[in-house]
């Protein structure tokens, strides 16, 4: 079944292979950066934890900045709002079920990072890391996925157990490191 | 009594042989019944009628034209080919603009028409103050501008690009009425030039524990997704040009991760960094959207291929036929594994089948056009198209997916996303009146 998408493959890597002969010494035109230069790009959290700045933040802590800066889409504790709700969700049943952070989201750290990405959704980039442990630590409070007084930090958000972490099929395992 | 060209090219049909049921003819017909055949199509649009009229100058013949644009644009009688927008005032929601494939011919998709999906907009992105950072498990991070990538050596190739979404409608437990545009309008294909990441990689220097890269735009949700290092490594591209010319603002603009046959959202726009990495992100798209629930609640993770698929755009909903005699059955097929290897066409819901030609060339991880001469007896009929990749994989049946996938309990809105990665059969069928309905066959 693979025999000729190898070939294709093959032939490909000669190519590519005599091209890289062609230019063996490649135009090197990028600059060196030090990771402090990188420092306000450096954003990805990754689910080991790994990224995750300094700082922690509060389930009260965020209920106040949730109040401010969110509930204006994602409804007054984090339902009933234009945007997607943030809190419960019924189980996956059907193909079309309503994925939620509580039925669904397999690591903790996702929430940590598409908050600082990409909300409040008319300002990107406007919080703190502060008030992002603090959002994250509001909402997983809201799901019931932590305790009402449990901090959230670099070391402690890892370690969150999500309830359908265990939920995945790897589509394509072959292709999957 | 002479003989007109049309009883010519009656003539000429009624020797021609029939291939499959309902009417498929052998799909070098029209070489073989060379011009006068072609003289007897009946268009999708043309109402056949005699030309009872004496040729005479048209007004635009007899004055200068106006002066040449500095940047042109399509006549205005074909202002009606455009995109259609779920979003069009940029309210907090993601916009859709969905490719017309059924006013379209060919092979790629022209830039203003290319499919386009916005989770907040398109950044106005000032190309001498974008930069590119490589860092992460390398030897050496490093930051590009457009003008140093603009110096390397570069590569040029046809790609399609298709959201895991596209086709989305066809999980509806029934079949929903609406144009291909509406059902399978979040593809395209392009030609795009840029830059080889590898060469890029190779230059940071690929540290031995890496396995991943999570790439990451400068558009307002900062998208991020990540991407297997042997992809990275294989045929990806910063793109930098889209059919010859800067990339469009809504694709990426000015330069996007292209990563040929794989999942349009990886394919990360406003590309900004690369982060290299032991473990993916997991991040918001790969954890929650694009994961893809499966009957039972397990859900797909890592779905990157977007695997062999064919459509029929002619005729389709919309496209009525006028009147029973000659028409081009023509459609889009491609894989995410390869080249197409061969389509096959059906008039008659599945029960025979006629093999199209492929226009040529034929691309790998590109569009390929195939064609397949009908002679519609102006009864019902059911056409489907199916396709085969050089890797050997078979487009499936829709009942084959749906055991497969699952279908919805509700039939839901033509715009919502009950699941992805919908690449089985689609069926149109011919009424009486020649209008072309969506059907399950
Ligand atoms: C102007 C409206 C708006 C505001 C204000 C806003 N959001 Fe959002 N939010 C959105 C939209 C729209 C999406 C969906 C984005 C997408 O899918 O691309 C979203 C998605 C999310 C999600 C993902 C939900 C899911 O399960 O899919 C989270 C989490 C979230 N927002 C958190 C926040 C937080 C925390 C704040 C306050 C700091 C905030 N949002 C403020 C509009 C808003």
């Amino acid at each position: 079944m693979y025999t000729r998408s190898l070939l294709g493959f093959a032939v490909t890597l000669t190519l590519a292979l005599s091209a890289r002969v062609a230019f063996a010494q490649t135009p090197n035109l990028g600059k060196p950066i030090s990771p402090a230069d990188i420092a306000a790009w450096d954003i990805n959290v990754l689910p080991d934890g790994s990224g995750l700045p300094p700082g922690s933040g509060t389930p009260a802590d965020g209920a106040r900045i949730y109040a401010a800066k969110c509930s204006a889409c994602h409804g007054p504790e984090g339902k009933g709002g234009v945007n997607g709700r943030l809190v419960g969700g019924d189980p996956i049943k059907t193909i079309e079920a309503e994925k939620t952070i509580a039925n669904f989201w397999p690591f903790a750290t996702t929430l940590f990072d598409y908050i600082r990405r990409a909300m409040p959704w008319p300002k990107p980039r406007s919080l703190t890391n502060e008030e992002v442990y603090a959002l994250t630590a509001y909402i997983l409070s809201l799901n019931k996925l932590i305790g009402e007084n449990d901090t959230m930090n670099a070391q402690t958000l890892p370690k969150v157990r999500m309830p359908n972490r265990d939920g995945f099929i790897v589509r394509f395992p072959d292709r999957t490191p | 009594m002479t003989m007109t060209p049309s009883d010519r090219a009656e003539r000429e049909l009624k020797n021609l042989e029939a291939v499959a049921g309902n009417g498929l003819l052998h799909r070098r017909a029209f070489l073989r019944g060379g011009a006068a055949l072609a003289g007897a199509m009946t268009g999708y649009t043309l109402v056949p009628s005699a030309f009872g009229q004496q040729l005479a100058d048209d007004a635009w013949s007899l004055v200068p034209g106006v002066p040449v644009p500095d940047y042109g644009t399509r006549s205005r009688f074909e202002n009606n080919v455009v995109r259609t927008l779920t979003n069009p005032k940029g309210e907090p929601r993601t916009q859709h603009a969905r490719t017309p494939h059924h006013l379209l011919n060919g092979t790629f998709t022209p830039n203003g028409l290319h499919f386009v999906i916005s989770h907040a907009g398109d950044p106005d992105i000032d190309p001498d103050k974008h930069r590119l950072v490589i860092h992460g498990l390398v030897k050496q991070p490093l930051v590009f501008t457009l003008d140093a990538l603009a110096r390397y050596p570069m590569v040029s190739r046809m790609a399609f690009v298709e959201c895991g979404g596209n086709s989305a409608p066809l999980f509806s437990l029934e079949p929903i009425q609406a144009s291909v545009q509406a059902l399978h309008g979040l593809v395209s294909c392009a030609e795009w030039t840029g830059v080889p990441l590898s060469t890029l990689l190779d230059e940071a220097g690929i540290d031995p524990k890496a396995k991943w890269i999570v790439a990451e735009g400068g558009d307002p949700p900062h998208l991020s997704r990540s991407v297997p290092l042997a992809k990275a490594m294989d045929d990806a591209m910063i793109a930098l040009y889209q059919n010859g010319e800067r990339i469009m603002p809504g694709n990426g603009y000015p330069m996007r991760l292209l990563l040929p046959g794989w999942e349009g959202n990886m394919n990360t726009k406003f590309l900004r960094r690369i982060q290299v990495t032991d473990q993916p992100g997991m991040t918001f798209y790969e954890a929650r959207t694009y994961a893809p629930v499966l009957p039972g609640g397990k859900a797909y993770r890592f779905y990157f291929i977007q695997e062999v698929k064919s459509f029929i755009t002619h005729p389709s909903p919309g496209l009525a036929l006028k009147g029973p005699g000659f028409y081009e059955i023509s459609g889009l097929a491609y894989s995410g594994d390869g080249r197409i290897a061969k389509v096959m066409v059906s008039a008659d819901g599945g029960k025979s089948w006629a093999q199209a030609a492929l226009q040529q060339p034929v691309l790998n991880k590109a569009f390929t056009r195939f064609r397949v001469p009908w002679r519609w007896d102006g009864g019902p009929a059911v056409l489907q198209s199916r396709a085969w990749d050089e890797a050997g994989y078979e487009q499936p049946t829709r009942a084959q997916l749906v055991a497969a996938r699952g279908e919805t309990t509700r039939v839901p809105a033509v715009t919502g996303f009950p699941s992805q990665h919908y690449n089985a059969i689609t069926s149109w069928s011919i009424e009486r009146g020649g209008e072309v309905k969506h059907v399950y066959a």
